[in-house]
């Protein structure tokens, strides 16, 4: 604030508290003309006013809030640039509240960073902070429950898209991932969109027309197999999933497959890097891992 | 000046009640049109582009500030959750700013880069798709309807003259810049990149 407008401040708030207190003592008793008779001679449509002074309690209760006023303007911040005798900032405190939670939480994450995910699944307190952090941060996209939704990979099956291992779990939440399946209804054209999907269908032993599964098979053969592997189980270093389990993120059915196959697939998850610290993600995927596999 | 006098003079008494209560105004509010804090923009600020400030515009027109708002005041507690806590310098290029005080939804001052464009459309489709426990309303219409092109180098121009360093060519070729694939991009696309725009410039690990 420059000091036109510190003083410009100062000056207001001065002078409204110095009027404020001016008008409560004018009004605290009238003078009487006539002891005989109490009325101030103030009349109006004939009505006339006795004299009734301002209760003591609301006066003094009056006089009290300005003298907190001043207190206040002395203690913290407001008159102008001057930053009251405590020192008092909103930051500050802020900063006091961050600096007191770490001193305590500092020690307790760094022993859970230094713990095995597997071993900390166990400590009670450890998956209690990894649920909070879940909640807070992965629940939108996978779920309060950490069964996913379409299109978001439920965490509580055992099936990986890159793995769940503690090292690829730590990439995962640290760096997030960008899935890259291209669309192929240009290349493939609509029937050979529908000859693939039937193919894809196959490969999870599902039934699906004969003749479209062989017409599919090798263009599955030239195209998928670079990421889904000539088995179609897929590979977990870049995240391309299992063909053949059954566990579909977008939908298994024929007209979602082929639907897939035109358009492409491109899921993100973003990344947790900046948004939480490596310690409370260890924990996160602690908690995560522990969800998997029951 | 006598009592009697200041209540049957009613024009004299406005003035008064007027000046009266003005005190607050002039010390809390006045100074702030001047000061730095609250006028420089922080660092690396910009403007919206034009698509997102086309999906500000639906932002608003779908009244999300009602619910959300866009302030992280500086507590843990909130920027455990949201992030590096709001400051003015943020908002010099909001008119209206959109900060709010009701929270039926989370904070989104902060909420650009938290999830996928794929997540943010399936939620504004139907947010239980992702969220079964969401009260939020759906907005379906969203991917039915384009934004209105012409309008947009009105409202840039409008901001211009408001202050915001927009410049002639950003005006210009407002119209192009809403386009996607040679037509008016649905109001979907608009709103998602305005939604991952916001609060990106503060970072603050938690």
């Amino acid at each position: 604030m420059t000091s036109f407008w510190s003083g410009w401040v100062i000056v207001l708030t001065t002078v409204s508290i110095a009027l404020v207190t001016w008008v409560l003592f004018a009004n605290r008793k009238t003078e009487v003309r006539d002891e005989n008779d109490r009325t101030t001679g103030h009349v109006y449509d004939g009505i006339e006013e006795y004299d009734n002074p301002l209760p003591a309690w609301w006066f003094k209760m009056f006089v009290l809030t300005i003298i907190f006023g001043i207190g206040y303007l002395i203690a913290f911040p407001g008159m102008g640039n001057f930053k009251g005798v405590l020192g008092w900032t909103s930051v500050g405190q802020w900063q006091s509240e961050m600096d007191y939670a770490n001193e305590r939480l500092q020690p307790i994450l760094e022993g859970y960073a230094a713990t095995d995910m597997d071993e900390l699944a166990s400590n009670a307190a450890a998956m209690k902070m990894g649920a909070r952090i879940f909640a807070n941060n992965c629940a939108q996209c996978h779920g309060s429950d950490a069964r996913g939704a379409y299109g978001f990979p439920n965490l509580t099956d055992s099936d990986w898209l890159y793995g769940s291992d503690q090292q690829t779990l730590m990439t995962t939440i640290l760096h997030g991932r960008q899935a890259a399946m291209p669309p192929w209804q240009t290349i493939l054209g609509d029937e050979g969109i529908k000859n693939v999907a039937a193919y894809v269908i196959s490969l999870s032993g599902r039934q699906a027309d004969p003749e479209r599964v062989a017409a599919g098979q090798p263009q599955y053969m030239a195209m998928c197999v670079a990421c889904h592997g000539p088995d179609g189980t897929g590979n977990k270093f870049m995240g391309a999933p299992n063909l053949t389990d059954n566990v579909w993120l977008y939908g298994g059915s024929p007209a979602m497959i082929a639907h897939t196959l035109r358009a492409g697939r491109n899921g993100r998850m973003p990344a947790f890097k900046d948004l939480l610290q490596e310690p409370k993600i260890h924990v996160v995927a602690a908690y995560v891992k522990s969800l998997s596999n029951k | 000046m006598n009592h009697e006098f200041v209540e049957k003079n009613l024009p004299l008494m406005v003035v008064l009640i007027v000046f009266a209560i003005s005190f607050g105004f002039l010390v809390e509010i006045v100074p702030l049109f001047f000061s730095k804090q609250t006028n420089e923009p922080i660092q690396g600020l910009k403007p919206l582009t034009a698509l997102q400030l086309e999906g500000r515009d639906i932002y608003i027109r779908e009244g999300c500030n009602t619910c959300h708002s866009q302030m992280i005041r500086p507590f843990r507690a909130e920027t455990e959750r949201y992030g590096h806590y709001s400051v003015a310098g943020e908002s010099v290029y909001d008119h209206p700013f959109l900060w709010g005080s009701k929270r039926t939804g989370p904070d989104l001052a902060r909420v650009g880069g938290r999830y996928s464009d794929e997540w943010h459309k399936a939620h504004l489709y139907n947010p239980r798709d992702v969220v079964p426990e969401s009260n939020m309303p759906a907005f379906p219409w969203l991917f039915e309807q384009r934004v209105n092109a012409e309008d947009t180098p009105k409202k840039i121009a409008t901001l211009q003259t408001l202050g915001v360093p927009y410049t002639d060519e950003d005006i210009a070729s407002a119209s192009d810049s809403v386009m996607i694939n040679g037509q008016p991009a649905y109001e979907i696309d608009a709103l998602v990149a305005y939604l991952q725009n916001l609060g990106l410039l503060l970072k603050y690990k938690r």
